[in-house]
Order: structure tokens, then sequence, then C-alpha cells
């Protein structure tokens, strides 16, 4: 239906010659997916500290007790503060504003600094999926480990975080997906991936096919990780319901 | 060509004249060169709308930013700056008075989507190609332009004295511009280029040691070293992409109306030498850089 | 009362005979005074089941012996050693008792082997092989061993249940305390859990149960001890209590568990 209208639409076919060129495609196409690469490595790197640096902020923010008040204030300044920000800020923020401080232990490549903002915004995000998942695991499994004599940490290492993370695998990968388009804010710093890649070749032709080449790469690797998720889950369900079928 | 164009230049001659004379008559004298602009399809009925991007950078535009206007820099209403200049010019010879233009703010990408433009005539040095033409009328040529290296002084960039020493450089460009392509297509250099969504950010990235040359247009580049950091310097002038000339076109809808009579009215501008004088005007600084080779 | 006053006299040395020993324990959850100044001492090789009604105390008195709640006031002391005391490793005081809960509290995460030698390789730091040799034997023992690769989910109740009680033993506890645990079990499945217990007394070891199984703790309790109100109101062998109590909160008690049919 929706379809009929679109293309029975007075512009559709100047829009289809604008976003729809074949030839357009295929010539953008290579450029645009080795550019991709960068966003893919953008990606892989920057997730890698997330998954690290938001845990360190959930546990942080679990903290018991009054001793603990400052750290656990800290990590929930931070997390407010960075779900604040917009990230296209923090990207021009930290892009353009740490390298003119001139110091020069400070890196100034921009993929550096493009990936440090993306790790400031999304490990405030996933601080608090994780923050959800350790609240999610009951108390008594907490008080089990600890009773057996495990210290706080080996309690939180052994017990309660592999049960909490296995909890929030999925809003993990949901916020993952969402870094995984945002690398693509990188390109403000004037990083070539492929989003501007896609914009160099519509400004070159003034044709917009590119675009669409550029979502379809981000697409195709969206499915794979989606479906990577829905196996792991599955694993995990099927192992802890069947292993004692096979024994 | 001389020859053909003899006709539209008498024609807009006299259209300049009827407009001195008064509207009725400028209807006259526009009717027999089929640009009247009663007849034309114009955005807003009577007004010309005229399209760039903001902020307005000099030396295409001047002025400086009035109060209570949304220009930032420059306001194009001031008619001074280059590009300025000539869309008055352009306008007065279709039969525009000044008061019958209006500037239109509208973003580089936003100029040649596709659908109904809001816009007339697009001004913002706009370069053609016969890519860019399949989807966009470009007019004629408004400003021959060349392509030029921006570096800090003192820094190993500054020395180089042809094409090929500055290949080992990180050089950036604004995005959408042929000094991207003459990074990519004319220096090749080795390190890949930084590009911009403004020039702001390009030149920020420059001041900040993120790239070590950007380049832009020859005029650009003489405002930049003037005006935007204090310790610039123009390296040179770059070799024209693909050995063709570069130049600035007005962009105006595919199949504009508008497009041929704007074309006479250039053509009559580089006539009677006006553009020339324009230039002398506004760009007069903006020569003199050495050439790469 | 005069019971009490006999075990627990004050300004006793700490006798290394007591495996475990409460003074004046008092503890509040807000303004809901839970325990009000329990004495209570358990000698080796004891078996003390407590009993009394639900919000007598019973099991928060075996939480507060594990550290698991800190304590307002009062002394807890482990054979010898106080460990209420400030700067006490609360970990390694709760590496040598052993706790059972009620609900399990198995790791859902991990296989029965896992589960079991989880603390001895990471509290005892015992090499893996080593850990798993101690801990399958513990699951020969207690009937488990075609589970260990079993996770928590699979496992009826009454094998969780066994399954926590040999977790706890993996760490070879100097005291054990059983926290209610077969309160959460189908009647069918309570036996088994029992018969556990059972052979852990027999093999001497120092044991405190909450329990609501009156017919259990008759037969296995060296001791048996009535808690109302946040005391130990009296305390004596099962024959006594359960025979002739003194108290009258006792003989109430012990009516209404007959008049269930539970005893």
């Amino acid at each position: 239906m929706i379809v009929v209208v679109i293309v029975n639409s007075p512009g559709w076919p100047a829009v289809r010659r604008a976003f729809f060129d074949g030839h357009e495609f295929t010539s953008s196409l290579p450029e645009i997916s080795r550019a991709f690469l960068t966003n893919v490595e953008i990606f892989c790197i920057a997730e890698g500290f997330i998954l690290v640096v938001g845990l360190a902020i959930a546990v942080m923010r679990s903290l018991p007790g009054p001793v603990f008040f400052p750290i656990r204030a800290l990590a929930i300044l931070y997390a407010d503060i960075f779900r604040g920000i917009p990230t296209i800020l923090v990207i021009y923020i930290l892009g353009f504003g740490a390298p003119a401080l001139q110091l020069s232990w400070l890196p100034t490549s921009t993929v550096v600094w493009g990936i440090v903002g993306l790790v400031l915004i999304y490990s405030a995000y996933v601080s608090e999926v994780y923050r959800a998942g350790i609240d999610s695991v009951h108390p008594s499994q907490d008080a089990a480990a600890r009773s057996l004599g495990l210290s706080r940490s080996q309690s939180m290492r052994h017990v309660v975080l592999p049960q909490a993370v296995r909890r929030v695998v999925p809003p993990l990968l949901n916020d993952f997906i969402g870094l995984q388009k945002d690398t693509a804010l990188i390109a403000l710093l004037g990083t070539v991936e492929a989003f501007r890649q896609s914009q160099i070749d519509v400004a070159a032709t003034f044709n917009f096919t590119p675009y669409l080449a550029t979502a379809l790469l981000f697409v195709a690797i969206t499915i794979p990780l989606a479906r990577f998720t829905d196996w792991l889950l599955n694993r995990d369900r099927r192992r802890r319901q069947s292993a004692g079928a096979l024994g | 060509m001389r020859k053909a164009l003899i006709a539209p230049v008498v024609a807009l001659t006299a259209l300049v004249l009827a407009a001195a004379a008064g509207a009725a008559g400028a209807r006259h004298a526009a009717v027999a060169a089929g640009c009247d602009k009663a007849g034309l399809p114009l955005v807003t009925k009577g007004m010309l709308t005229i399209g760039t991007d903001n902020p307005a950078y000099p030396p295409w535009f001047g002025g400086g930013e009035l109060k209570g206007s949304k220009w930032k820099i420059d306001d194009p209403a001031t008619g001074q700056g280059y590009e300025s200049a000539v869309a008055y010019e352009v306008a007065k010879r279709l039969g525009f008075g000044k008061a019958q233009v209006m500037w239109k703010v509208v973003p580089f990408s936003q100029s040649f989507a596709p659908g109904r433009k809001k816009f007339d005539l697009f001004v913002n040095q706009v370069s053609y190609s016969p890519v860019r033409a399949k989807n966009v009328d470009f007019s004629a040529s408004y400003y021959d332009v060349a392509q030029a290296v921006v570096a800090l002084k003192g820094k190993p960039i500054a020395k180089a004295a042809g094409v090929a020493a500055l290949k080992a450089f990180k050089l950036g460009a604004p995005i959408g511009t042929t000094s991207y392509r003459a990074i990519t297509d004319v220096i090749r250099p080795k390190p890949g280029p930084g590009v911009y969504d403004t020039l702001n950010d390009g030149v920020t990235a420059l001041k900040n040691g993120q790239i070590d040359g950007l380049v832009v247009d020859l005029p650009t580049a003489f405002y930049i070293t003037a005006a935007q950091i204090d310790n610039g310097v123009i390296v040179g002038q770059l070799p024209a992409v693909g050995g063709q000339q570069e130049r600035f076109g007005l962009v105006l809808g595919k199949g504009s109306a508008v497009t041929a009579c704007v074309d006479r009215a250039l053509a009559a501008m580089r006539a009677d030498g006006t553009l020339k004088k324009l230039v002398g005007t506004w760009l007069a600084k903006s020569a003199g850089a050495p050439i790469l080779k | 009362m005069s019971g009490t006053d006999g075990v627990v006299a004050s300004g006793r040395a700490a006798a290394p005979a007591d495996a475990l020993r409460l003074e004046g324990v008092h503890k509040s959850f807000g303004r809901l005074e839970v325990l009000r100044g329990i004495d209570l001492a358990v000698a080796e090789h004891e078996v003390v089941c407590l009993i009394g009604s639900s919000g007598s105390g019973k099991s928060t008195l075996l939480r507060c012996v594990n550290l698991l709640e800190p304590i307002d006031a009062g002394r807890i002391h482990v054979l010898g050693t106080e460990i209420t005391g400030r700067g006490v490793d609360v970990d390694s005081v709760r590496r040598r008792i052993g706790i059972v809960f009620q609900s399990f509290n198995l790791f859902p995460h991990m296989t029965v082997l896992r589960n079991v030698t989880l603390a001895p390789r990471k509290v005892l730091g015992l090499p893996a092989a080593e850990a798993d040799a101690r801990c399958e034997e513990l699951l020969v023992r207690f009937g488990l061993a075609d589970k260990r690769d079993w996770f928590p989910d699979r496992l009826s109740g009454g094998q969780q249940q066994r399954v926590a009680i040999v977790r706890a033993l993996a760490m070879q506890p100097e005291l054990l305390l059983l926290d209610e645990i077969t309160s959460a079990l189908d009647p069918e499945l309570v036996s088994e859990v029992l018969d556990v217990i059972r052979e852990l007394a027999a093999g001497g070891m120092t044991m405190v149960l909450a329990t609501h199984e009156m017919g259990f703790a008759r037969e296995i309790a060296s001791r048996v001890c009535f808690l109302d109100g946040g005391l130990v109101l009296e305390q004596g062998s099962p024959a006594q209590i359960f025979a002739d109590p003194q108290e009258e909160r006792t003989r109430q008690f012990l009516k209404r568990i007959v008049d269930a049919g539970r005893l």
C-alpha cells in the first residue's frame, strides 16, 4: 500500500533517479566498503573499552555502605552527565577541544578522540544496563557466596556478574547497535569513514544513491550481530535446561 | 559563441535601461528576450530567491553581521563581497531591484536535494562538473578558480615547493568541494585526507595540528590567512583537477526556465567587463600566490 | 531461665571445647528487636536444634553467627575466637562456618560440580584437580555423583538442597548452620535431606539447626533450644523439652505443633 503510494507520487521518478541509481551504487560501493572498515575498527575498539569501563562504573555504583559514598556519587555523576550530553557534542568538544590544548603528550588523532567520546558516552549507558543486571540478581546469591568465604569482589566476579551479564545481553546488544551507528559521528572530526565517504560521493555527483549503499552496509553488519546474540541466548538456555538429559 | 551572445546582450542592455525607466518598461524589454520576470516560474512571485549557506564568508560575502539578521560573519543582503555583488548584478539584469531579491539560508547539501527547490538561484562557490550537472542546472562560470594549500607558518609543509613535496602531509578539505578532489586526484598524499562539514571545522583541525594543510579555493585561502588564523600562510596554488579549469556556477533546479536567462545575464556581464570589475573590487587581494607544479 | 544460666556462666573463660558461644547478642531491624540478648553455647560434636514459632529469631540468629547480619550488641565466639570484634576478617570466619539456606541458593549458572568447587578453589586456593577430587568424593558420598554436570534448574528440590549441603561441606567447616533446610521442600523430598543430616551427625559434625521438623529434632538433637521473643527461653535434652517443658510458652508452642499433627 505504502509502496504503491510512493511509486505513484509525482516526485517518484526524481527520487528514484536520486536514490536508486544502479550505476552510482556499484561505482560508490567499493570505496564506501573500504571506508566502512574504519567504522568496524572504531566499533570494535570502542566496544572493548565500553564493556570494561561500563562494568567498572556499574560495580562502583553498587558498592555498599557510607564508606563508598564518594565513589558511588562520582559514578552517578558520570552516568548522568554523559547520558545527558548529545553524542555529537561530546565528539565535537573532545575531537576539536582536546587537541586545541596543544599538549604534546595528548594525541591529536581524530579517530582516537572520536573513540574516546564514544567510550565515554556508551559506557554511561552500558553501566546502567549492567547495574540493572546486578540489581536483578537476588541478594541471596551474594549471601550464599559470601557465606562460603568468598570476598565481596570474588562474589561479584564469580556469582553476581556472570548471572547479571547473561540477563542483560539483549539490552547490551541494543546499545551496541546504537554504538555501531554512532561511529558515523566521527566523520565530524574529519575522518573519512563510510558515511563521510558517501557524503563525498553524493557531493561529487549530486546523487544520493551512495547513502543507500552505506545504509545497506550498516544493516548488513547489524543483522549478523543480532542473530549472534539470539544464538548466544538460546545456547545458554539450552545448556541450562538440557544438560541433565545428556548426563 | 560570441555572435550568439549579441542578441541577448542587446536585450539585456535594453532591459537594464528599461528597469531604470520603470517596471512596465522592463516587462516590455524582457518579453523580447523570453525572460519576462512575470513569466518565470519563481519560488515567490515577483521576487528572486537566492540561497547560500550560513555563515557567509569573505571574500564571497561582505559587510559584516547586521543587527537582528540571522546571517553570521557577513550578510549577503549588503551587496558586498564578490558573490553577493554578482548575485545582485544578475538580479538587476533579470529585472529585479535590490528590494526584490530575497536571501535564504540553504545548506550546501540541500542545494542539490531532489524535489522542488526552495530557491531560484544558489550561490556558494559550487564548482561545475558534468556529473553534478546531471542532477542540477549550472549557470555559466561567474568565477574561474584555483585551489590552494593553507598551512601554519614554520611547519615543515610551509616549505613545500611543489605538489610532490606535499605527498607526505596530512591534508584536509571541506566536504563536497573540489578542494577534496585536489587532494585525492592531484596531490595523492600518503595519509588519508580529513574531510570536514564546514570550513570552520577544517580551520580548527589545522590550528589543532590534526592536519598539516587545509586545501581551499584561493580567495578563501587568502581570507583564512588574513582573518582566521594569526600564523597562517598560503603554501601555493594547485594545478587544476583533471587539467580542467575549475569554475564556479550558480546552481538552479534541473531544467529550470531561469537558467538560460541567468546565462545570458552572466554572458553580458563578462562581455561588458562587469565581472572583471567585480573581481577587481572584491578579489583583488586574492592573487599572487606561488603556483605549485 | 535457670537452664540457660547453667550452661553459660558469665565470666567463664572461653573453653576450647565450645564450638560456638553467644553472649548477650542483640539484633534489631529498624525498630523491630529480633534478638534481645541471646546466650547460647554449643560444644564440639553437639547438634543443637533451635525451635520456636516464625519470627522468634531462629534464622536471624544463624545469619548473625555467619556474620551475614552485623549484631548490635553482645559477642560471638567460634572455637575460642571472638568473631564479632573489630578488625576481624569476616571472610576467614565464614570459611570455617558452613551455612545452608531454606531456599538452597545454588548458583544457577554453574554445574553442580562448579557450585561445589567454587569456594575450595577461589577461597582455599586449591588446584582445580584437587578441588574436583575432593568434591566428587563428597558428591559420591551423598548420592549425587551422576548429577555433577547438571545445572541446578534441572534438579529436584531435594537434590538441590543436598548439593547445597555438599557445597558447604566442601569447605570442611568446623561448624555447620542449617536454616530451615526442609521448609521449601515437597514432603516426599524431606527424608532424603534429613538422611544427609543424620549421617553428618553420626560423623560428629557440630551443627546448629533451625527447624520445624520436631520429630527429627527429637531424634537427632543433643540439645533443643526453644526461642521465644528473641530470647532462648528454655533449653535441654530432647526428652526433657518435648516430654516435660518447664515454660508455659514452650508448652503452648509444642501443643500447637502436636495439634497440627507435626509431632
